[in-house]
């Protein structure tokens, strides 16, 4: 027999000005399998939450249900209370009285009957519910970093300082991402390779972080604490144990014709090449596209120059299994192509390029060693028109949203340009400057007033050639006239968007996406790192745009985060999860299409000599985060949702 | 001259999106209407079609489901298994007497206190329009009364 406790709460006047306390203990008192119905003022005070537990104690209650403010308010403590007077948490449950019912109505009878009826139907609720256990899932302590840019090593170096062990996956020969391929960074005018490759070395030789270099991701299972993940380590053809990095095979490589990634297409490297001279593994890898050996089966010369007989042309892809608690996902972004863009002729016109592509020629170490030149006849250009917002904020091309830093590395290249080309003249197309950022607002107006850069504000509609020059045809919409400019050089500052696989990606991982294929936050603001999948965060451009202090930002608190889960040998977890009744289960699936979290598996049902009888679902708690969703699929009505039975809600409904 | 007719709503909400914008009607002072009784569930994933019938038949005069906008579901996509099940079972409505327009859906977020309460005021104006919805309470009623035959 069903002893519930009823506690209704005052909260000074502010239920009990609307809502007749006294009458609806009276009634409450009444109800069949009530044996106390007290009304105070304020429950939630310590005498309040004594008084609870006492009557827990005294009456030997089955259940309590606290008439009150919001269950997102007290819920917590008013469990914790019942778990402190010996009663399973899970037997009490709010009635939410103040929130929806006294705060919004002013009519006092009406809210009293109101006021009954919520609370006759938590306790019809309490009568059925179950005594829950908060699920105990073990964590192993090793974290995943996807993706070796300034996000990836900046979390796998917090974490890794941290003393967990860290594996830190890039898919590209070497460390360094975008960040690696830039010039100088705003607002500091710091040279972006001097910042970063102390960090890459250092990640690359830290003992508690297993790098793998091209390596992707194969394949993601598990849960919180407990992911196993597969990793293909692509075939670098060289061996990376017997592999001094000498560079003798670069140098002798006879296919030196091959446009290089990591300088946008400006400069060359060899078939067997490392993507920069400062890369971190220094070891190199064969690209066999474009080796001569793998396309006519002669050549060789690499496998001849090398002292330490690394190279090895039989090499295959292995596979690495992983046991990881916590998966960083740091796989940045990519720019868009600008060919999007027809009137502006890039793809079409050599002297049209991309930011990234000016950084290159901008970088001490890129394909011009530091000079600004046009790609078409390697001249100094004399002018050069910037256009901003090539990509973004352009629903047109796909692209709604504002990529953040354009804004402030085209004040930045506008500023080099300057600094390398004295008597140059730079033209900046703008549509609004977002320069808000710490000392980026004073870094743009330095462009203007110290280096003269020429801002127009105003859209560019064509570029086109005409006497070995770039006319650039615009409006200038605050002197409300067209403008047109014989340029040398044009830069477009191109959108920032998704890697073209991060969608994907985001299946293999389990993770959300937005419809630009930047992956989704928790939530927006409270849980912007986490990944709406427990145990997956998320750092840097592959959640949105970022510049490299918001990167490092959101990396550093990805580690937080890891740190945190890896603080205890176990985790808790709210027990509202999905449960099957295996006996009914007709193994259909439905629920399986209905899970959002891949939480069902299929389960063999086995007799004594180990045949399989049936395959039914069978819930994994630790993935599992109580949506319900599966419950309401279910035709066989064997699935239920601890807390939120069926039998609860019904009873409820027959309560109201 | 007989009372006004007060419509006896329940409400199926989820706990992310719409239970919190009630919450916020609620620490805003809004008013409105005190005709609905609210089922808090953690997703409309998992309202089952059951729990409206059962409503229904209880003696709800109306019948109201809501949760977070489409892209916004806390659990990713339960709010898109509700729709689609909603989609079918309102055509069912009609089939087993039910007027569809005793049965509403709708999306309100956290945030959105006020649409909430003017939510409220509106679908209980329409079901008082509507009357007591009386064709499954009378049945039992009916069969439950000693048989005059």
């Amino acid at each position: 027999m069903a002893k519930i406790g009823v506690f209704i709460c005052h909260c000074g006047e502010n239920v009990g000005a609307k809502v007749d306390c006294t009458k609806l203990a009276a009634a409450m008192g009444e109800h069949p399998g009530v044996a106390v119905s007290v009304e105070y003022k304020y429950f939630c005070s310590d005498p309040g939450q004594e008084s609870v537990k006492k009557a827990i104690r005294e009456n030997n209650l089955t259940g309590v249900v606290v008439a009150a403010c919001s269950p997102r308010m007290h819920e917590a403590t008013f469990r914790k209370a019942c778990a402190e007077a010996g009663l399973n948490p899970y037997l009490c449950e709010i009635a939410n009285i103040r929130e929806q019912c006294s705060w919004v109505h002013t009519d006092k009878d009406m809210a009293t009957e109101k006021a009954m009826d919520i609370t006759r139907s938590m306790v019809e609720k309490v009568k059925r519910n179950n005594k829950l256990q908060p699920i105990e899932v073990p964590v192993t302590r090793r974290a995943l970093v996807i993706g070796g840019g300034i996000a990836g090593i900046q979390a796998a170096l917090d974490i890794a300082n941290a003393g967990q062990e860290v594996v830190l996956v890039e898919r590209e020969p070497s460390l360094g991402g975008h960040m690696a391929q830039l010039s100088e960074t705003f607002p500091t005018l710091d040279c972006s390779q001097c910042i970063m490759t102390p960090r890459m070395v250092e990640a690359a030789q830290h003992p508690k972080i297993r790098l793998l270099t091209y390596s992707e991701i194969e394949s993601v299972d598990g849960y919180i604490g407990n992911f196993t993940v597969r990793v293909r380590m692509k075939s670098r053809y060289i061996d990376i144990d017997k592999c001094t990095g000498c560079g003798d095979c670069i140098t002798k490589c006879p296919a030196k014709k091959i446009s290089s990634e990591f300088d946008c297409d400006l400069g060359k490297r060899t078939a067997v090449y490392t993507p920069f001279a400062q890369s971190v593994p220094n070891i190199p890898v064969i690209d066999k596209a474009n080796c001569i050996y793998f396309k006519n089966g002669k050549c060789k010369i690499c496998s001849k120059t090398c002292q330490c007989d690394a190279i090895d042309f039989a090499m295959t892809d292995t596979f690495v299994d992983l046991e990881v608690g916590a998966i960083v996902v740091a796989t940045g972004f990519q720019v868009q192509n600008n060919s999007v863009y027809g009137e502006y002729g890039y793809g079409t016109y050599p002297d049209v390029i991309n930011g990234l592509q000016f950084e290159r020629m901008a970088s001490a170490s890129g394909p011009t060693a530091g000079k600004i030149q046009r790609p078409s006849d390697g001249a100094e250009p004399q002018t050069v028109v910037f256009i901003q917002c090539a990509g973004s904020r352009d629903p047109s091309k796909g692209v709604r949203y504002c990529s953040k830093i354009c804004c402030m590395y085209t004040a930045k290249h506008a500023m080099l340009y300057a600094h390398k080309v004295h008597d140059g003249k730079s033209h900046i197309f703008y549509m609004d400057i977002r320069a808000a950022g710490k000392g980026y607002d004073e870094f743009s107006r330095r462009a203007i007033e110290e280096d003269e850069a020429a801002y127009v504000r105003g859209r560019v509609s064509k570029v086109w050639q005409e006497n070995g020059k770039l006319m650039v045809r615009g409006v200038d919409t605050l002197l409300g006239r067209p403008v047109e400019i014989a340029a040398d050089l044009v830069v477009l500052a191109t959108a920032m968007i998704a890697q073209p696989d991060a969608k994907e990606f985001a299946k293999t991982i389990g993770i959300g996406y937005d419809e630009y294929g930047f992956y989704n936050e928790a939530h927006l603001k409270l849980r912007p790192v986490e990944s709406s999948t427990a145990g997956v965060y998320l750092a840097g451009a592959c959640q949105s745009p970022k510049d490299i202090p918001d990167s490092v930002a959101q990396a550093s608190a990805t580690a937080s985060k890891v740190l945190a889960l890896f603080s205890k040998e176990t985790l808790e977890r709210e027990p509202v999860v999905a449960t099957n009744n295996e006996a009914t289960c007709a193994g259909c699936w439905g629920c399986v299409l209905a899970c959002p979290y891949n939480a069902i598996e299929q389960k063999d049902i086995l007799d004594r000599s180990g045949r399989i009888i049936k395959r039914v679902a069978s819930v994994n708690p630790g993935l599992c985060q109580g949506c319900g969703t599966c419950v309401t699929f279910c035709r066989s009505n064997s699935l239920d949702l601890a807390g939120f039975t069926e039998k609860q809600i019904f009873a409820e409904v027959m309560g109201l | 001259m007989s009372e006004p007719f007060e419509p006896k709503i329940i409400a199926f909400v989820c706990t992310y999106c719409t239970y919190a914008g009630a919450d916020l009607a609620g620490t805003s002072r809004l008013k409105y209407a005190p005709n609905v009784r609210i089922i808090r569930l953690p997703c409309t994933g998992r309202i089952s079609p059951m729990f409206i019938l059962k409503a229904l038949q209880k003696g709800a005069d109306g019948v109201l489901v809501s949760g977070c906008h489409p892209g916004d579901c806390h659990f990713t996509h339960g709010n898109y298994h509700a729709r689609r099940r909603w989609m079918v079972f309102r055509a069912l409505l009609d089939f087993i007497g039910i007027p569809p327009e005793r049965v509403k859906y709708s999306w309100i977020s956290a945030a959105e206190g006020v649409k909430f309460a003017e939510f409220i005021n509106s679908v209980t104006e329409d079901i008082r329009k509507l009357g007591p919805f009386e064709q499954y309470s009378q049945l039992i009623g009916d069969t439950q009364a000693p048989a005059s035959l």
